[in-house]
């Protein structure tokens, strides 16, 4: 844990005279020589004061190993100081002098049976740090005696030379025993002893991963917490990041630590109170919300965070890097502290950008109005960096409370009329985000925007113009001149802008035909011809076909409904934000990334989880992501921002979820183009012209395959239209219908034997978004049977026939017929046990009889069940943990696209997927005919069978069910 | 922000390597990389290169560099920095490069003894100088032993203190951070307390300090007289805090010498005790002129003393001019401030300052910043939240009688206005 070097280097500006620092001037040739001699000199002084001259030479960096022999010589001496300084020497330069390191090892020897503790502890402390294997094995057997010396001070020295051991050759410390001896040291009468251990046994547990050496139990847990009241800062630290790797059994055990771990929040040190709320934050995980103590901890909290905010500017940066992860998980902690969060004039810039993004994590509508007055206070600073984050930050609030939207609207056009033009283009692309989530309610400051239209030369403000452009082409009167300006010089844009000016061109034609066929035509060629950028490309193509084959199509396409934009932006993924809030303090909590990430050789090491919350009662098992060689990097696994939301909807490589792509355009596509350019326009119009390329698609593949999902304008990025994309470039596939969702087989549902010679068997299925019941009537009787009806009891879905049961014709003896029922969900609905179970009714005209089915709850999955990203973060956040429950699909032997493509079948659709260490995470979406959204984290690992599918819904209870459909869905 | 740095040779004045897992090389990235941030405009106090991670902090002209290639506990490096930093200005005085070169046996000794393979281990200053000491010829006899101290549960006394007089020193201090917008509306204040000790005891005496807090009148069911909200208290190590967090009790052995006890934070609305009105009219490639007034919002009968109102003015102003009705007004062109001193404030006055600088006619066309004034003032005999220390109990088994002494000064902390040019 804190293994680090130190160092201290500064900036030399003139040498000096005084004191030691005359041992710095000596550079003359035979100055080696010179020192040689004096080291053998008799005289004790002498002897030291070149000893000194040495080590003042090795500070500096010269080499004076050549002394070594003569070094070690003065080894032997009772005078303590002398003896630090050769061992300095000794330290430094036994790795490049093995042999004669050897020499040393009987002073060691001798020096750790001293009567003087500080000699003993000096020479078992520094025989660690002497990284020569020849010596480590002379090491033992001092060690050994050390390890139970009677004087503290050596003991507390020599648990800590375990681990500097360790990591020299750990199989010789585990066959001398000495994890051992380090475990029996936690027992220790000494608090600075119990802290040595349980740092050195952590150290080396970090490189076993798997061994459990550190074998917390009840037990071992108490004589920690009775140390953490005795010991020094430093190991309060130790035993604090110690605890909070252990998982308490129970709500009960999780408390009576959290109780003893409070009084560390008044430490003085900020680091011990950073390691206490870390130690807190995770317990809390196991305490049921509606315990008192639960509240009483969270009220505790928030103090001793806000004091951290008084220590000293990098103590600072770090506590703020961790209150935002705080107040990702926990927000109810610090929503009262608002002001603590103001920016100060000389607060660094590293600490102003911190409590920036703090205060928008905490805004709301209570405290807007004083936050925008800051916010507008921040943006005519200086500071260029801070500036834009502010103005970046007002667009924010717009989005996050809707009651501050017209202030920060106007608070916006005031600094746009500043005219500094960083903050201008900063507030374009902010006001496009308001556009979005607040459509035709501020577009009466389009005019403004406009006029600022030149001076915009960052990408990002200037697509975010051209969008604005584009949305509301039918109310700029110059639109089209506007974009004809930005499309001369469009191969120097970048790829979002040209992208951008596509899009934007394509829905100004699409709303004012009559006047920009030439416009647009321009932009295809440039797009399609003379650009080398395959998205753009592809986008241009697809804009082309859409327009040439089915307008109407198009304009559903284009300009499509956008999905809302969620309120929160910059979350941190879930499971990334509970693995970093167990790392609390250490440098992952201030690079919001995994360990993993940053740390060489440190996969294969388990990823940190927080408990499993009291309620749910499923135990988590942490992933165990050892094997899988081959792992692609963990990406820095931040969600994208807003901002970055844009780009992501305009760069199709961005697209994260499916792996299908559209086959590049061939050369026969080259040529249909081509065509296209001759005679295009006819269908660029309307006309139902015969389109040009031989297998380009046909329009109800069009319909079909992108009307299906929610998302906006740029089809090509959700999931089921790359099916859809498949579809435009190969008609073969007909109608673009969601295929391949899972039905169970038939099952008998009503014996003969009970229905008097009528057997009913049969299933669901969900075909063409229409539920159907499928069954078989086989008439086993022997008389005909006439007159079928059926009826279904209320059900916990409403489900019920569309339609009376079609049997047209008599059923015979020993005959049988297929029939399909379909069912609508506008049924009474009465809750269920199982919530899946379905009580049906048949009557023939022998008799009525009754039998209950259990269907698929993958049968109520609707198509347009996938959800926009960041609304899936902000709702999966927003569902309480204990809403989460967890379960595992055994032997199932798909590969996470495999998985994914074949979910998507039964209408669960991947939202986003996301590896880390050879574990594929699928972020998925699923919505219930009544509305009802189950989200689900799907764990994939390769080469193990077994998947864990976490499941988080605001009607809980469906879990189960839902669980049941994967299972059936993935093995079938 | 960032301003032109001098080029400085950089070189590495002392090194411990506590792991050997660093490769030492790795410090010669430290300063390019933070200079490529610098210029950036984004220095940050962790950087890393490659594996190697660097956290830093800057003391007078030296950085002081931790690295690392794990996921270190960062909290931890840099409150042992400062540590570091606090241990070796105990030591010499002043802690810059003089200090080091002339001390470097000490300072490795230090580094030692403060750190062991990256574990901080006894890092308080008055137990190692009873065994690391600077003059060598002392050290023979202190050292044949190591004191009991270092790894006694009470870590920060020595046994065997005496002295003739038994006396302990209570400074409570408390200082107010406003932060005051241009419209003159508070948009944050709160008061930092902080109890100091001076301790003269002999022996181990066991102390327990009681105050007037709420919640330990709430508890014990007293409440007469005027109590105090502390929102957040932090004790030195000495306090037993797991005492405190059962029954409030503020019980424990004090270090000897001066030490910080505690500090709290309480977070009132509190008027500004030195309110400031200012006026500043820029008038471009002409002057500018400053009209602030200054009021004493406290108690008549007590004084502010050494109150300094900074007024910040552009960096190109010019011939200043100052009309005060009382103390002085200077110049500080290297802070672009004006330093406007009152001596002596009593409570209640209300004060004037006029200024009057001259523009070039040619404009710095360089954005700058709004600084806001800052005041700094400090007022004896007066606690603002109305803390009060009502016993100091000092117990011994010698059974001595001790006497404490208690003195109350408010001062500014974070005083700032902000202005509107």
């Amino acid at each position: 844990m804190q293994e680090w070097a130190n160092q201290l280097c500064e900036n030399r500006q003139f040498g000096s005279k005084m004191t030691d620092s005359k041992y710095f001037t000596t550079t003359k040739k035979g100055e080696i020589f010179e020192l040689k001699a004096e080291l053998n000199s008799d005289k004790k002084e002498k002897k030291k004061e070149a000893v000194k001259k040495v080590i003042a030479s090795m500070t500096v960096g010269k080499d004076v190993s050549a002394l070594f022999p003569d070094v070690v010589n003065c080894m032997q001496t009772d005078n303590l100081e002398l003896k630090k300084l050769v061992y300095l020497y000794l330290m430094n330069y036994a790795k490049s002098q093995p042999d004669m390191a050897i020499m040393a090892v009987n002073t060691f020897v001798k020096d750790c049976e001293d009567p003087n503790p500080l000699i003993r502890a000096l020479a078992v402390r520094t025989m660690g740090c002497i990284r020569v294997d020849k010596i480590t094995e002379y090491l033992c057997e001092p060690l050994r005696k050390c390890l139970k010396d009677e004087d503290p001070y050596v003991r507390k020295t020599a648990a800590v030379c375990v681990a500097k051991l360790h990591d020299i050759n750990a199989q010789l410390v585990e066959d001398q025993g000495f994890l051992d001896t380090l475990k029996d040291l936690i027992s220790d009468s000494n608090p600075m002893v119990v802290a040595n251990a349980v740092a050195a046994l952590s150290e080396i547990a970090e490189s076993h991963p798997n061994s459990n050496l550190l074998d917390l139990n009840p037990q071992t847990i108490n004589k920690l917490l009775t140390a953490l009241n005795e010991c020094t800062e430093w190991g309060q630290i130790f035993i604090l990041d110690c605890l909070a790797n252990y998982t308490p059994r129970d709500d009960r055990e999780s408390q009576s630590i959290c109780e003893r771990v409070t009084p560390r929040l008044s430490h003085a040190n900020s680091a011990v109170v950073l390691s206490a709320v870390k130690v807190l934050m995770k317990f809390m995980e196991m305490l049921p919300k509606d315990l008192d103590y639960y509240g009483t901890l969270l009220k505790k909290l928030a103090p001793p965070l806000v004091t951290l905010l008084s220590a000293e500017p990098e103590l600072q940066y770090v506590a703020l890097r961790n209150i935002n992860l705080i107040v990702q998980r926990r927000p109810e902690i610090l929503k009262h502290e608002m002001k603590v969060f103001f920016v100060k004039y000389n607060d660094p810039i590293y600490v102003k950008l911190e409590k920036l993004d703090i205060m928008i994590r905490l805004a709301s509508q209570a405290n807007i109005a004083q936050v925008l007055a800051e916010l507008k206070e921040y943006a005519t600073e200086v500071d260029v960096d801070f500036v834009r984050k502010a103005v970046r930050a007002i667009g924010r609030c717009a989005i996050k409370v809707e009651q501050s939207a017209e202030r920060c609207v106007s608070t916006l056009l005031d600094l746009i009329q500043t005219k500094v033009n960083y903050v201008v283009q900063e507030a374009i692309v902010v006001i496009k985000d308001i556009f979005r989530k607040y459509p035709n309610k501020y577009e009466s400051v389009i005019a403004t925007l406009c006029e600022n239209l030149d001076s915009l030369d960052e990408p990002e403000a200037r697509a975010a113009m051209i969008w604005i452009v584009g949305e509301y082409a039918e109310r700029i009167d110059n639109a089209d001149e506007l974009l004809e300006s930005f499309l001369e010089g469009f191969h120097d844009e970048s790829t979002q802008v040209q992208l951008q000016l596509l899009t934007a061109i394509v829905k100004l034609f699409l709303k004012k035909p009559t006047e920009t066929q030439e416009l647009v035509q321009q932009v295809l060629s440039l797009a399609t011809q003379d650009s080398d950028n395959p998205d753009l490309r592809d986008r241009g193509y697809i804009y082309w076909r859409l327009l040439s084959t089915d307008p109407v199509a198009a304009k559903e396409v284009v300009l499509a409904e956008k999905p809302l934009i969620s309120e929160e932006t910059d979350l941190i993924e879930p499971t990334l934000l509970e693995e970093l809030i167990c790392h609390i303090g250490t440098l992952a909590s201030v690079y919001h990334k995994p360990p993993s990430a940053f740390v060489e050789g440190s996969r294969g090491v388990q990823h940190k989880r927080l408990p499993g919350s009291a309620g749910s009662g499923e135990s988590v098992e942490s992933p165990d992501t050892g094997s899988a060689a081959g792992v692609s990097e963990a990406p820095p696994a931040v969600i994208p921002s807003q901002g970055d939301l844009l780009g992501d909807l305009l760069n199709l490589d961005l697209t994260p979820p499916t792996t299908t792509g559209p086959p590049p355009p061939s050369s026969g596509m080259q040529m249909g183009a081509m065509d296209l350019l001759g005679g295009g326009l006819d269908s660029l119009m309307g006309d139902e012209s015969e389109p040009l390329g031989g297998d380009l698609g046909g329009s109800p593949a069009m319909g079909a395959g992108f009307g299906a999902p929610p998302a906006a304008m740029p089809a090509s990025f959700t999931a089921p239209v790359s099916g859809g994309l498949d579809d435009l470039f190969d008609l073969g596939g007909g109608v673009g219908m969601p295929m391949g969702a899972y039905s169970p087989p038939k099952t008998v549902w009503l014996p003969a034997m009970k229905a008097k010679g009528l057997e009913i068997s049969g299933t669901f299925a969900r075909r063409a978004g229409v539920i159907q019941m499928e069954m078989t009537l086989t008439n086993k009787a022997m008389s005909v049977m006439t007159d079928f009806a059926i009826q279904f009891n209320r059900n916990s879905f409403g489900l019920a026939p569309a339609g009376p049961l079609q049997v047209l014709t008599p059923l015979s003896p020993n005959q049988s017929i297929e029939v399909t029922l379909p069912l609508n969900t506008v049924g009474p609905v009465m809750k269920m046990e199982p919530l899946n179970n379905l009580q049906v009714a048949v009557k023939n005209n022998i008799d009525v009889f009754y039998f209950s089915c259990q269907y698929p709850i993958s049968m109520l999955f609707v198509e347009d069940g996938k959800m926009e990203r960041q609304v899936f973060l902000a709702t999966w956040k927003d569902i309480p943990n204990d809403n989460e429950s967890q379960f595992q699909i055994k032997d199932c032997h798909l590969n996470s696209d495999a998985a994914s493509n074949k979910l998507q079948g039964s209408n669960i659709f991947t939202i986003a997927k996301r590896t880390v260490e050879g574990q594929d995470m699928l972020y998925q979406s699923m919505k219930l005919t009544n509305g009802i959204w189950v989200l689900a984290e799907l764990r994939v690992q390769a080469g193990n069978p077994n998947y864990t599918i976490s499941l988080k819904c605001r009607a809980p209870e469906v879990s189960q069910c839902v669980f049941q459909s994967y299972e059936a869905v993935l093995k079938n | 922000m960032a301003q032109i740095s001098k080029i400085f040779n950089l070189h590495v004045l002392i090194c411990r390597n506590y792991k050997g897992d660093v490769d030492m090389a790795e410090i010669d990235h430290f300063m390019p990389l933070l200079m490529q941030h610098e210029e950036e405009g984004l220095i940050c106090p962790v950087m890393s290169h490659g594996s190697v991670h660097f956290m830093w902090i800057k003391h007078s002209n030296l950085y002081l560099v931790a690295t690392t290639n794990k996921n270190s506990n960062a909290s931890l490096v840099y409150s042992f920095l400062y540590k570091l930093v606090e241990v070796f200005t105990e030591y010499f005085k002043e802690l810059e490069e003089e200090s080091i070169q002339d001390n470097f046996v000490v300072v490795y000794e230090l580094l030692d003894e403060l750190m062991d393979f990256g574990f901080p281990q006894t890092t308080d200053s008055k137990i190692l100088q009873e065994y690391i000491t600077q003059e060598g010829a002392k050290l023979e006899v202190a050292k044949t032993k190591v004191p009991t101290t270092v790894t006694n549960a009470v870590s920060w006394r020595s046994e065997g203190i005496k002295y003739k007089k038994n006396e302990v020193f209570i400074d409570v201090i408390e200082s107010i951070n406003v932060l005051v917008n241009a419209n003159g509306s508070v948009m944050s204040s709160d008061i930092v307390g902080s109890i100091k000790l001076k301790t003269m005891l002999s022996g181990m005496p066991e102390l327990r300090l009681g105050l007037n807090d709420r919640v330990l009148f709430a508890l014990t069911g007293r409440d007469k007289g005027k109590t105090v909200v502390m929102e957040d208290v932090k004790f030195h190590q000495c306090v037993r805090l797991s005492r405190f967090e059962s029954d409030r009790t503020i019980s424990f052995i004090p270090p000897d010498g001066e030490s910080e006890l505690m500090s709290y934070r309480i977070n009132t609305h509190v008027k500004p005790l030195i309110w400031i009105e200012s006026v500043i009219e820029k008038f471009s490639h002409s002057r500018v002129e400053i009209m602030v007034k200054a009021k004493g919002q406290f108690k008549k009968q007590s004084v502010a003393n050494n109150v300094e109102v900074r007024v910040p003015v552009p960096s190109d102003a010019d011939s200043p001019k100052f009309k005060t009705s009382t103390g002085n007004a200077k110049y500080v062109p290297e802070k672009n401030l004006v330093v406007w001193t009152i001596k002596s404030f009593p409570g209640g006055k209300e004060f004037l300052m006029r200024a009057h600088f001259g523009l070039p006619s040619v404009e710095n066309d360089e954005m700058e910043g709004k600084p806001p004034i800052t005041v700094k003032f400090e007022i004896p005999y007066f606690t603002v939240s109305g803390i009060q220390v009502r016993y100091m109990k000092i117990i011994e088994k010698s059974g001595y009688q001790a006497l404490p002494w208690v003195r109350y000064i408010t001062q500014s902390g974070d005083y700032q206005l902000r202005t509107n040019v």
